[in-house]
């Protein structure tokens, strides 16, 4: 297959069985155009996913893909990345799937910089089970497990990904073709583990939780489009810019014209600052956040293995051990 | 067993002491002072170490024996001495603060034989015995050398833990002894303990080599001494090998599996590759994406472990994926005796997951046949694209004996049901699930092969095209289709042979896994027939016609009487349970009493 494949080429025949109007649908569509984009091939391109609204994807893209179990697509990817480190390897995961029961399977993939391309679907709610509050829910959220509001404090996925040591922190909004686009080419050149978040918009169990920033309306002054080496600025006419106050150790709005010097220029391999940028509430920081390559597990495990898992000896070669000895 | 060290190290006394306590565990036992003749040789040199040997044992000893099976070295030069009088296999402890440059001169050393493969055939167990002892005496105000004199009671608690015998007879000599010193009474005591609660937090074990069949019985060919993790892990490696794959072990680490990760890190260059994964359910879901890769997926645990792998062999089942999944049995429940072995996961490998999830399930009889049921175990995986569980008691990792070694060249490859030829309205959805009418395996179609992309998972699917499927017809079908399988593996298995004894008579004893060599002896001494199964789950289809043969089945287990169960489940007979759980295994003498007893019932 030389020909160059369409968005349309990686819609597999099944019916798409997601809520109408759910956010999903914006992030497959996009999905798939980024794959025709980057020239995947459909053979050497695999999506493993977990369980939950976000896992059923694999079964919506024309390539392999593996619906595994609830919270350890990462554990699953990781072997099939040491199997076949050729493969363009997607997992798909929610923010239950990924960081309530598979917390630990993410916080182990992201540090050891397996190179798989995770994208986690953030709609801040358990969808598949019907509503309940999951590990991103704010605090107070009214939920059919929780009808007097949460009392859990939520967990940050771009916090909890670089104190993992994720070497790739990415965001964007599930309907945003461009910003999201753009982050999922990136995502798919890196080599090592890229993790993504899309704020992915809930119709039916948590409608506009996102709506502070991703309304359209809005978007100029809640949206801060991160690029490398490049001022932070937003708003009409890029009229403001992100200040760093040493007195607060925090970031401020400044007016961009009255103060353009103190504009930051986004570092996208300073970990500090992108610490700061996780945590910036109104504008909300998307694009890569950051971005600091290392050596991909898959290809340390490869160089320290003596053979790189060739067969080059028999087992005949080892079975006599240290000494035998023969019976007549 | 052997006790090495400097004359002054007080080795008599401690080996008089285990002496008695294996006296009053109930074994017998004969011994064999041997120290030198100067009464004050130079410390450290070879000509000044003394030791004491002692032969212990379930059966009448009358001599100390020739080759130890167990070395207490306290410094190089009781090593180089007593290594050569060594069986392969024996269990060494070595005390590493004695394994100074200037000892190692001594001995005549120029190399630390700690490194290297010098000890590659014996299960050596390293501590830092002196620095230990003296932590554990510390707060007795002795001077250095009565709290050196302590260590030979800190190394005795440890040998007591490793062979599980009990601590009090030895604590109640050390009282009568030092009744009139309380001072290095009470240190010797607490380094007794501290040697004892040393070898327990680190959960040391050891295993006595294990000889079931007489040398004289012995086939003709060559030999070796091998342990269980050893054997297990060529035999991993020679399935990779039969199959032409590599083979990527991923497991977490956990009393007693850890032994088969170590043994395979050391044979990377046969294709085998080790992911030390961050935990039990990790391990097992990268084993199965390493089979979905197209490598042979192995993991490997114990109970505990198994037990969180479990929904992800339910997986495995679903997405008709070849994996083997090696279970070391300990005793239980929950963390139970992570050091005692144990066949108390029976129920938990045939019967223990959620929904209608059949697996084939073999088990291992002794240390050399893990190698031949790993090999099995992967050829079943691969034929049937199944995962496939082998139970292995757990102290079978450590244990040595000797192996008749296997031609490789007369192993059949390991082959599973070919990927279909593409023809041009061929649907790859479909070839993914094309299987073969015998044994029920679908082709082994991997990512990175065009022309075949299709989906897969724990949903479950079409029997044909493989998409999500509720239909009611299909998840019966599915159902039956997933316990065929299994059942298939029946009709590619030897039929059950008899071990030992007439193919009929008044009592047949059934066996499985490492209570092979006690009921081997017990079954000859007693002239009972002796059954023993390799495979659980399915059963060999001519079982349940052989053993209608007999008057009495009888069935020693080291559990509650697991296939006891399942033989009245899977033929509808009632065998007789023998149950021990004492973490122990049996003895051949208490075997052959409970035939003889069961005789003379059918007798009256």
């Amino acid at each position: 297959m030389n020909e160059q494949l369409t968005a349309r080429d990686f819609a597999t025949s099944q019916e798409v069985r997601w809520c109408p109007g759910c956010g999903d649908y914006a992030i497959l569509k996009t999905v798939t155009r980024a794959l025709a984009d980057v020239g995947a091939k459909p053979e050497s391109t695999v999506f493993v996913s977990g369980i939950g609204c976000a896992s059923r994807f694999p079964y919506y893209v024309e390539t392999y893909g593996f619906h595994t179990i609830h919270g350890r697509a990462p554990a699953v990817a990781t072997g099939l990345k040491l199997a076949n480190p050729e493969l363009d390897v997607w997992v798909v995961t929610g923010d239950g799937d990924g960081l309530s029961i598979g917390g630990n399977h993410l916080l182990h993939t992201l540090r050891r910089n397996v190179g798989l391309k995770i994208l986690l679907f953030n709609n801040e709610i358990y969808g598949l089970t019907k509503g309940q509050y999951s590990p991103t829910s704010r605090t107070g959220t009214v939920s059919p497990s929780s009808p007097a509001g949460s009392v859990d404090t939520p967990v940050s996925p771009g916090q909890f990904a670089l104190g993992a040591g994720a070497r790739f922190f990415a965001r964007a909004i599930d309907t945003d073709k461009v910003g999201l686009g753009n982050v999922l080419r990136q995502a798919h050149a890196f080599d090592g583990a890229s993790f993504t978040e899309i704020f992915q918009n809930c119709i039916v169990y948590n409608e506009d939780v996102f709506a502070a920033f991703t309304d359209r309306k809005n978007a100029a002054d809640s949206q801060l489009h991160l690029k490398h080496g490049e001022p932070m600025l937003f708003g009409e006419n890029n009229g403001k810019g992100i200040r760093f106050n040493p007195q607060t150790y925090a970031f401020d709005v400044v007016d961009a014209a009255e103060s353009p010097g103190d504009v930051l220029v986004h570092d996208e391999k300073n970990a500090v600052l992108a610490r700061l940028l996780i945590d910036l509430q109104l504008p909300v920081a998307l694009g890569i956040i950051y971005r600091q390559p290392a050596e991909a597990f898959e290809s340390a495990f490869y160089a320290h293995h003596p053979t790189r898992m060739r067969r080059t000896k028999s087992v005949a070669d080892f079975i006599r051990g240290p000494n035998s000895w023969t019976v007549e | 067993m052997r006790l090495a060290g400097d004359s002054g190290d007080g080795i008599q006394l401690m080996g008089s002491q285990f002496a008695v306590s294996t006296a009053l565990s109930g074994r017998d036992f004969a011994t064999f002072p041997d120290y030198p003749a100067e009464i004050r040789a130079p410390a450290g040199t070879t000509f000044g170490v003394s030791a004491y040997q002692i032969n212990l044992g379930g059966e009448p000893i009358t001599t100390a024996g020739d080759a130890p099976d167990v070395l207490v070295a306290f410094n190089p030069a009781a090593l180089k001495v007593s290594l050569p009088l060594l069986h392969p296999g024996a269990v060494i402890v070595l005390n590493n603060d004695s394994f100074t440059a200037r000892n190692l001169t001594k001995a005549g050393y120029d190399d630390d034989p700690r490194d290297g493969n010098t000890l590659d055939q014996f299960q050596v167990v390293t501590a830092d015995i002196s620095h230990l002892n003296f932590e554990a005496v510390r707060s007795f105000g002795l001077s250095k050398s009565e709290s050196g004199r302590c260590k030979n009671f800190w190394t005795l608690g440890l040998l007591l833990w490793m062979f599980d015998r009990q601590l009090e007879p030895v604590e109640a000599w050390i009282r009568r002894r030092l009744a009139g010193k309380p001072t290095m009474r009470d240190a010797n005591i607490a380094a007794l303990h501290a040697g004892h609660a040393f070898g327990e937090t680190a959960e040391l074990s050891a295993s006595l080599p294990q000889v079931s069949v007489e040398t004289a019985q012995m086939a003709p060919g060559e030999y070796r001494s091998v342990t269980g993790a050893e054997a297990l892990a060529l035999g991993i490696a020679a399935a990779g090998e039969l199959a032409e794959r590599p083979v990527l072990f991923c497991s977490y680490p956990i009393t007693p599996s850890s032994p088969l990760l170590h043994r395979l890190t050391r044979l990377q260059e046969l294709g085998v590759g080790t992911f030390q994964a961050e935990d039990e359910i990790a391990a097992i879901c990268a084993a199965i994406g390493a089979s979905y890769g197209g490598m042979i997926g192995v993991t490997s645990s114990s109970g505990p472990g198994i037990a969180l792998k479990t929904e992800a062999m339910g997986l495995a089942v679903s997405a008709e994926l070849p994996l083997l999944i090696v279970n070391w049995q300990r005793g239980g429940p929950s963390t139970g005796l992570p050091t005692k072995t144990e066949q108390s996961d029976l129920y938990q490998a045939v019967y223990g997951r959620n929904a209608d999830t059949p697996m084939p399930v073999l088990a291992a009889g002794s240390s050399g046949e893990c190698f031949d049921m790993a090999v099995e175990g992967i050829r079943v995986a691969m034929r049937h694209m199944t995962p496939v569980i082998l139970l292995v008691d757990g102290y079978l990792s450590n244990a040595s004996e000797p192996w008749l070694i296997p031609v490789i060249e007369s192993l059949a490859p390991i082959e599973s049901r070919p990927v279909p030829e593409l023809t041009g309205d061929s649907n790859p959805e479909m070839l993914a699930y094309q299987r073969d009418p015998a044994s029920l395996g679908r082709p082994w179609i991997t990512p990175g092969m065009p022309g075949l992309v299709h989906r897969t998972g724990g949903l479950e699917k079409d029997y044909v095209s493989g998409h999500i499927s509720y239909d009611p017809d299909n998840h019966q079908r599915m159902t039956e289709f997933r316990q065929a399988k299994v059942d298939a593996v029946a009709g590619f298995i030897p039929d059950q042979a008899i071990e030992l004894g007439d193919d009929s008579g008044d009592i047949v004893v059934v066996g499985w896994g490492s209570t092979y060599g006690p009921i081997y002896q017990a079954a000859r001494r007693t002239g009972a027939s002796f059954v023993h199964l390799r495979h659980i789950h399915p059963l060999p289809p001519n079982l349940g016609e052989l053993l209608a043969r007999y008057d009495k089945v009888l069935v020693p287990e080291m559990n509650n009487g697991q296939l006891a169960t399942l033989l009245r489940d899977k033929l509808g007979i009632q065998p007789i349970s023998f149950c021990k759980v004492s973490g122990q295994p049996f003895l051949i003498s208490e075997l052959a009493g409970r035939i003889e007893t069961e005789r003379t019932g059918s007798a009256s």
